[in-house]
């Protein structure tokens, strides 16, 4: 099953371009032109990554996610969430790249079969990097009004991490 | 003006705490870092990025897509009910949706972004409805396999990277309906705020 798994990514990628090419399609061709978009589309998105980075490296370098952790904890026990993740909760929704860092260290610190460790993981994997999101979207269709995307998106997250704390507790 | 508000909000905050917790010369270079880490990242993720337009623009053109977005279609309907009938905007919904599920995240941003930007010629500036439900769905996660979190278990010596699959499906679930919930009740309450405004202005 591992096996499988590792070798999903270039399983898609060599059955795609195989029933591309048995439906006489310029397999070559479309991958160059594809590419090509994705520049574009790069391009596009690199403003919006880095004024976004820029103000979460100030964040994590001023302390004030640790002080905010300490702020949440009494929160976070009532609603099930181990405390011990809760610069995840923080980090989680503004930083994907940190967030995985920040959960690494949780899941070899606690042990990766622990119950932090656990829901450490289940929570990356259930959520999403969601200010990143929405800036990203935004920025790309030059939407000024969000209307009610970041309150509902919020919703998504707190109940992704509800979840998974619970969900570690039901199969495990 | 929401992401203006967190950004300097973010800036401020950690100027402040920064100040206050003595770790200001932290705070500075953590400001040229960022803007550094902001490239990086797009540079790191430029080759992946590219390839995965590629391989669509190949699963495109051999109507592949067409076929798993034939299978997502009367769920999509559902959820952006204004597009039901733009074929082009569904296509790329459903594209963007399947290869969420597949967790190829890079290859579903710029199909993301491909459909708000076409959803948003119907209402420039402002997000509409629909809008809103396609970044609230982006910005929970429906990927089926989460690949990176189960290497990084592994490196931590898990005995099993991947048992914690059902709980990340139960907990992604639970989040995307809970997402889309949020999405369309918010959207009818701001719809009866409006309503009630107007007939208040009529009777004064």
């Amino acid at each position: 099953m591992d096996l499988f798994f590792t070798m999903l990514v270039p399983l898609i990628i060599g059955g795609i371009g195989l029933w591309g090419a048995t439906r006489r399609v310029n397999v070559y061709d479309a991958l160059i032109h594809g590419a090509e978009e994705g520049l574009g589309v790069l391009l596009r998105i690199v403003p919006a990554l880095i004024a976004l980075l820029t103000a979460v490296y100030m964040l994590r370098a001023s302390g004030a996610l640790e002080l905010l952790a300490d702020l949440l904890a009494p929160a976070l026990r009532f609603l099930g969430i181990p405390p011990e993740t809760v610069a995840l909760l923080v980090v989680r929704p503004v930083s994907g790249s940190a967030a995985l860092g920040v959960g690494a260290e949780l899941i070899s610190t606690y042990g990766a079969d622990s119950e932090i460790g656990r829901t450490a993981a289940v929570m990356l994997g259930s959520t999403e990097t969601t200010f990143y999101t929405i800036a990203v979207y935004f920025g790309a269709a030059g939407i000024v009004k969000s209307r009610h995307a970041v309150p509902a998106a919020l919703c998504a997250d707190l109940a992704g991490f509800i979840a998974a704390a619970w969900a570690v507790r039901l199969c495990f | 003006m929401a992401m203006s508000y967190i950004w300097v909000g973010m800036v401020v905050i950690s100027i402040v705490c920064g100040l206050l917790t003595g770790n200001g010369q932290a705070v500075a270079s953590g400001a040229l870092e960022g803007a550094r880490a902001g490239v990086d990242l797009c540079i790191s993720m430029a080759g992946m990025l590219c390839l995965w337009m590629g391989v669509m623009e190949i699963m495109r053109r051999s109507g592949l897509s067409e076929k798993l977005s034939r299978l997502l279609r009367p769920i999509l309907r559902r959820l952006y009910p204004d597009f039901a009938h733009d074929s082009e905007v569904m296509d790329t919904i459903s594209a963007n949706v399947s290869a969420n599920l597949l967790g190829l995240g890079n290859a579903a941003t710029p199909l993301g972004l491909e459909a708000a930007r076409k959803m948003s010629r119907k209402s420039p500036g402002v997000a509409s409805d629909s809008l809103c439900m396609l970044v609230v769905c982006n910005s929970a996660s429906i990927q089926l396999i989460p690949t990176t979190v189960a290497s990084v278990r592994a490196a931590a010596g898990s005995s099993a990277p991947f048992d914690i699959l059902p709980a990340v499906w139960l907990a992604s679930a639970v989040s995307v309906s809970v997402g889309i919930c949020a999405a369309t009740l918010f959207s009818r309450l701001g719809r009866l705020k409006t309503v009630s405004a107007r007939r208040h202005l009529r009777r004064n």
